[in-house]
């Protein structure tokens, strides 16, 4: 019980996906302009990565070392991941229209966020069991919704400040992700692994 | 690699692949958007003409409204009688004139600007619902006659009057076509 508490702080805080491995970065830039369409991308990255990290467990034991085909990996677990993001859109387009409008391209584009890939890869080299690797992929995917939340509101508030004009936009967005990756540094001694 | 072992790996991906398409469509089936269909064809019977006459932001807004039962079927005056008419039918209701309180039906209309005195404001520009009008400051503007629906959003905002509503010479407008066709 204590090794899956350790593996989800390490997951979510320690070795948060964004903020240290520097995994999915695109949606973490992309969608962080309103604090509602960042809301809505944690939640279906949550659920993305969750699904997708079960499926990819099972997929990687009950069928791909059985059968010795484990250079198949990066391919199966890709299109697994595709075909959940695809599950995800269509129940979120039949429960919440103006989610899905709100979020637009980037519900497709958790396809390509590397995190999810990065979990179920990661998952298959450490040789997580059934349950690490669920727990593995929902923390994940917690650390990613509270670095995109956090980034989300920062944003907001930049928007309102009186920032030089040498540094609207992009550029004040990557100086306070850096920052947000050095204070999220502080987590380094919270759990060792 | 020897070629069962491809033969293998083709089979195992094209096995999944197979699975998460079955899954996929099976859902897609039951998970269908909750768009309502009755909306969609209530729109399809309305004028396309943006024109906010009906004191609803455009079209589909006005059908959700019928569809909601929040609005009678009388208010779109550039729809005219045949609107009612088309509308009546798909609701299984009475026919009615259109209620004058939201303006007077009128024959298909295009609106022409007189490039003589357009002094290029470009105040008609963000007027326009469908974006009909060419144009940018300082220079002349005019209409693309396919693209407008004669709406007259675009006269309160002219300086000069330059713009005017001609009637179209012949029925030919989609949104004429789309009322009279059966429900």
């Amino acid at each position: 019980m204590s090794d899956l508490l350790l593996l989800a702080v390490g997951a979510s805080l320690v070795n948060n996906f964004v903020l240290s491995n520097f995994l999915g970065l695109c949606p973490f830039v992309g969608v962080s302009r309103r604090f509602e369409a960042a809301a809505g991308m944690a939640l279906a990255t949550m659920l993305v990565l969750t699904l997708a990290s079960g499926l990819s467990y099972a997929a990687w034991h009950w069928i791909l070392l059985p059968l010795g085909l484990e250079y198949l990996r990066t391919l199966v677990f890709i299109l697994l991941v595709a075909a959940v993001v695809q599950l995800t859109e269509l129940f979120v387009r039949a429960t919440s229209p103006l989610l899905h409008e709100l979020l637009g391209v980037f519900l497709p584009l958790i396809t390509t966020n590397c995190a999810v890939l990065g979990v179920a890869l990661l998952n298959a080299e450490r040789q997580h069991d059934l349950l690490q690797s669920l727990v593995f992929g929902a923390a994940a995917a917690a650390g990613f919704g509270l670095a995109l939340l956090l980034f989300a509101a920062l944003r907001e508030r930049l928007d309102g400040g009186d920032v030089p004009a040498a540094f609207r936009g992009a550029p004040i967005a990557l100086v306070s992700a850096g920052l947000m990756a050095l204070a999220f540094m502080g987590f380094g001694g919270l759990a060792a692994r | 690699m020897n070629a069962p072992g491809v033969l293998q790996a083709t089979g195992v991906i094209a096995a999944i692949a197979a699975m998460l398409g079955a899954a996929l469509g099976w859902a897609a089936g039951r998970l269908r958007p909750n768009a309502d269909p009755l909306v969609e064809r209530i729109d399809a019977l309305l004028p396309q003409t943006q024109c906010g006459q009906c004191r609803y932001p455009g079209c589909r807004p006005y059908a959700l409204a019928i569809a909601r039962g929040e609005a009678d079927i009388d208010r779109c005056p550039p729809g005219g009688d045949a609107t009612v008419r088309a509308l009546a039918a798909l609701l299984g209701r009475d026919p009615r004139p259109v209620d004058a309180a939201f303006g007077k039906p009128k024959p298909p209309q295009v609106a022409f600007i007189d490039e003589e005195r357009c002094i290029g404001c470009a105040l008609c520009l963000p007027a326009c619902p469908v974006d009909a009008i060419v144009g940018a400051p300082r220079y002349v503007h005019t209409v693309i006659e396919s693209q407008c629906t004669g709406c007259e959003l675009c006269l309160p905002p002219c300086p000069v009057d330059c713009i005017e509503l001609r009637a179209l010479p012949v029925v030919t407008a989609p949104h004429a076509a789309a009322a009279m066709a059966p429900a």
